[in-house]
């Protein structure tokens, strides 16, 4: 290793222990549930957890943890989640084998009138069963970890989510029932549809992943045929999990292209849109860039220099069709890492040269906004940090590195079945 | 002061006025005595009616046309024109606030003088009204009979107690708006698309309901006129028909404006309180109420197929799909046709005009045109205007046809940065493989401009390739469409030297 290579690798190091401490400090032992945010009195959110599961195995590898302590953190989780009421009542943690997108960190209890959550229990069931395959020793609580893995798979009621249109439902409330949104053509939830085919329990209709691609967008912007989705976070979060290298569907194989690839052009997409800059926000450029999922200034609408600008809350972000109030979300570029480095990496040192202030302890914020007067000089910095944010640099900080999540979930028979019931074809598979 | 004001602006409203209804319904009017046999006679005198009166007038048959109220139908009267008279007015006081965006000064105290548009809105309707005139159509040649018109039989009308007998009849009653079941809201008063261009002061806080086309125009409309709007829309997002981009453009565009915007939202009643209206709205399980001073109701039309004794002439119908016709326009009895809002599930102006001829034509000269072959562009004329011809991918993907689409956002268009209209797109969808245009949605603040170069190339089959040929003046907002043909040609320059490669390297 020469040293800029070593420099390189002590950056992303840096960046992605940093992500990995989040786990170990806002995860509550006693339940294995981990906070949504660092701000105070957070929930739980479930796709933290899923994430810290999924980091547990990272952390072990590279010794930032011990693996009797990983093991105890996870079966926690499993356990919390096995033995937690499940009904229709909103007292419940789950229904029909989901749960509550955010729940109480220390009374496991729904907060905030939320919604079971499909995609959420999805990433929280993804790193189930990244735990399951990763601990596979044949001690009394690595097994516990894989039978209670596989129990809490198999109690998911994926066909009871499909809506009458084939596709699957969002989300669902005890009062008002299912949400009027769908899970509809290309967005982060293509994990939900492969690990909802592969139930032997309660699988997905057979054609709800065809009936999803219906909804597909296959688009030349800028010069770049990709399938389209305006958010970065789509092209990111099933990826940290399933390698989608060389493993086409039947939508991929007629445009000869995989998603793994179009993850690439994604990236590129996001790099045309900041040097163009349509709307005139500060900070954007070449090297910066990630309109995303993240957090944001709030909804007002604000005159700054003669321009109305509206600004919004947690917000998925995306180009080049918006929305677009001026926030980037720093995480983008680590994410993005396993895609397209050429890009990514010029992208991480240019936020590391230029808003040094806005890393703070090597630990990346949700979102910050230049265009937006802030508490700094950089303008307006989300407060604290985000479990989502801080697993997707785990993941894909180590699937650049290693692959290791890649290969743990490559063993997955789930992830195999979802993705062959779904007509994935070729490479790995 | 002000009753000195006022007074010749009523005098002025009142000129106007009985100009329009000499076009339209003269006072003094006396329908004529029938002639034996019509070869065509028309129920409904709005862009369908007329449309079809005058082509088979002028190819020479003998045409009766009636209509209930005024010749010119919802589109001149209620709907297009007078609706988009308004939209200019508050375009222009948006580019007033928004001056400095083109490199002007915002002028000082905008002082928005809602019935000074609302004036020249009607002076307009009355100037378009004269193409329209009961003078016109009867030099025309086409008996004009003012009246409830009835069938009595299959092959007779009967109006103001006299018969007029037909080879033919068209169905032309056009559509009204809809009543949402909203408890309250008949007792409260509401504004429809009918009555709205009545008004004369703009409501201070104006709740509308709906997000589909009418419900985005008239709150925008009413925002830049100076309303505190708000839309509750019950779906996750405007124009449900529309691309998600394209409704995710306007949503900003309608926050950005001020418009308090409340998706995935039902009105579920409305009181009265003093003097204002309480909106009661539900999000899934959130509750909210709001005060508002009146409310606009835009969540689509009804066709007008009451009253007309269809029963009689052995027409049938449906409520809420109205008259049943097949693709040639012909009703369940073979000598009555239909056309435009009373049949047609895409309620336009010019698809009621289109599919009258086309009904007139397969009436009285055996022709076997087809609707289902017409190609029909559509406009949400909010700003930026959303237009849209052929199929959605969406359409094309659940019929099984691959489709590719070439997308040039109008931030990459020299005319739209210049002009500072840099939101929107233009995105054609085309067979896979192919260059054959499906269809096309232009989001631009000309969209509705824009849009017909893309009929005309569906229309007579000219594919992307053929359009990248076609020199178009420079610079101009239309150039993004040949901008997208060039993006076209690239892709498939590259692939045609992939393959060649590919089988030089085999070799």
């Amino acid at each position: 290793m020469n040293e800029r290579q070593s420099e390189t690798e002590d950056l992303l190091d840096g960046f992605q222990r940093a992500a990995f401490g989040y786990f170990l400090e806002r995860t509550n032992p006693a339940n294995g549930l981990v906070a949504d945010t660092s701000l105070d009195g957070s929930p739980a959110s479930i796709a933290s957890v899923g994430f810290a599961l999924s980091s547990f195995p990272v952390g072990v590898e590279r010794g930032w943890i011990v693996r009797a302590d990983a093991v105890a953190r996870t079966l926690a989780a499993l356990r919390f989640f096995w033995n937690g009421e499940q009904s229709d009542k909103p007292e419940a943690i789950g229904y029909k084998g989901f749960y509550y997108h955010f729940l109480d960190m220390h009374s496991g209890k729904r907060v905030w009138n939320c919604e079971v959550s499909l995609i959420d229990t999805t990433l929280l069931v993804a790193g189930i069963l990244t735990a399951a395959v990763y601990f596979d020793a044949q001690t009394p609580d690595e097994t516990e970890i894989r039978e209670l893995a596989d129990a809490l798979y198999r109690r998911v009621d994926w066909r009871w989510a499909e809506s009458g249109k084939g596709t699957v439902t969002q989300g669902w409330k005890p009062h008002s029932g299912f949400l009027h949104y769908d899970w509809d053509g290309y967005n982060e939830a293509m994990i939900l549809y492969i690990l909802g085919l592969a139930s032997p329990t309660h699988p997905l209709s057979e054609n709800s992943y065809a009936v999803r691609t219906t909804g597909y967008q296959w688009e030349n912007i800028y010069d770049i045929d990709f399938l389209y989705a305006g958010p970065l976070f789509i092209h990111q979060f099933s990826h940290a999990w399933i390698d989608f290298r060389g493993i086409r569907d039947p939508f991929m194989r007629e445009k000869d292209c995989d998603y793994f690839e179009n993850s690439r052009r994604a990236t590129y997409i996001q790099r045309e849109y900041a040097e163009r800059n349509p709307h005139g926000f500060d900070g954007y450029g070449k090297d910066c860039w990630g309109v995303n999922a993240c957090d944001g200034p709030g909804e007002k609408l604000l005159e700054i220099d003669g321009k109305w600008r509206k600004f919004s809350g947690y917000a998925a972000r995306g180009v080049p069709f918006g929305p677009d109030d001026g926030t980037i979300a720093p995480w983008s570029a680590l994410a993005s890492l396993p895609f397209a480095p050429e890009i990514a990496f010029p992208a991480l040192q240019h936020l590391c040269e230029q808003y040094p202030e806005i890393v703070r302890d090597c630990r990346m914020p949700s979102g910050f906004n230049p265009t937006l007067p802030g508490k700094g000089r950089y303008g307006w910095v989300s407060d604290g940090f985000y479990g989502l944010s801080q697993g997707i640099i785990v993941l894909m900080v180590e699937n650049h590195r290693s692959g290791l999540i890649w290969k743990l979930m490559r063993q997955c028979r789930y992830i195999r079945e979802g993705l062959r019931r779904g007509g994935f074809r070729g490479g790995w598979l | 002061m002000h009753h000195d004001e006022s007074q010749p602006q009523q005098r002025r409203q009142e000129r106007i006025y009985r100009a329009l209804m000499q076009n339209l319904h003269p006072l003094a009017w006396r329908n004529p005595q029938p002639v034996d046999m019509y070869n065509l006679v028309v129920l409904g005198a709005g862009p369908a009616g007329l449309a079809a009166a005058s082509s088979a007038a002028a190819m020479g048959a003998k045409v009766a046309i009636v209509e209930r109220n005024v010749l010119g139908g919802n589109s001149l009267n209620v709907g297009s024109v007078p609706s988009k008279t308004i939209y200019r007015t508050s375009r222009l006081y948006a580019d007033m606030r928004d001056a400095e965006n083109f490199g002007g000064q915002v002028p000082d105290n905008i002082r928005i003088d809602f019935a000074s548009a609302m004036e020249r809105m009607r002076r307009i309707r009355t100037r378009l009204s004269r193409y329209e005139s009961v003078e016109r159509m009867s030099a025309a040649g086409i008996d004009v009979f003012f009246g409830e018109g009835r069938f009595t039989g299959p092959r007779a009308i009967t109006i103001d107690g006299k018969a007029l007998r037909f080879k033919k009849a068209l169905i032309a009653t056009g559509s009204r708006p809809v009543t949402p079941m909203i408890p309250g809201l008949t007792e409260t008063g509401y504004l429809t698309d009918k009555n709205v261009f009545d008004l004369n002061e703009c409501p201070h806080r104006l709740m509308v309901v709906g997000g589909g086309p009418l419900g985005c125009e008239g709150a925008q409309a009413f925002c830049r006129l100076g309303a505190h709007v708000v839309i509750a829309q019950n779906n996750p997002t405007f124009l449900p028909g529309e691309e998600r981009d394209a409704a995710q453009i306007l949503c900003d565009a309608l926050i950005r404006d001020g418009i308090e915007v409340h998706l995935n939202t039902k009105v579920v009643g409305v009181r009265l309180d003093g003097g204002q209206k309480l909106v009661d709205l539900v999000c899934v399980d959130l509750k909210k109420t709001i005060a508002v001073d009146a409310i606009l109701v835009g969540v689509g039309r009804a066709p007008n197929v009451e009253g007309m004794n269809l029963e009689a002439a052995g027409v049938d119908y449906d409520t809420a799909a109205g008259v049943r016709v097949n693709d040639f326009l012909q009703t369940t009895n073979p000598n009555i046709y239909a056309a435009g809002d009373v049949c047609l599930e895409q309620k336009f102006t010019h698809t009621a005009a289109a599919s009258a001829r086309i009904a007139a034509q397969n009436a009285l000269f055996l022709g076997r045109k087809r609707y289902s072959a017409l190609t029909i562009p559509w406009c949400t004329y909010t700003d930026p205007e959303i237009a849209h011809v052929g199929l959605y991918a969406r359409q094309a993907c659940e019929r099984h046809i691959p489709v590719e689409t070439f997308t040039i956002l109008m931030h990459d268009v020299d005319r739209a940065i210049a002009d500072g209209e840099e939101e929107g797109f233009v995105k054609i969808h085309l067979r896979g493989g192919t260059d054959r245009i499906l269809g096309a949605t232009i989001v631009a603040r000309h969209a509705g401009e824009m849009i017909n170069a893309l009929s005309l190339a569906i229309n007579a089959k000219i594919g992307l390739h053929a359009m990248a040929q076609v020199i178009y003046a420079y610079p101009t907002q239309a150039e993004a469409i040949k901008m997208a043909a060039d993006a076209y040609n690239r892709t498939r320059r590259k692939s045609i030297l992939k393959f060649l490669s590919s089988r030089w390297l085999n070799w």
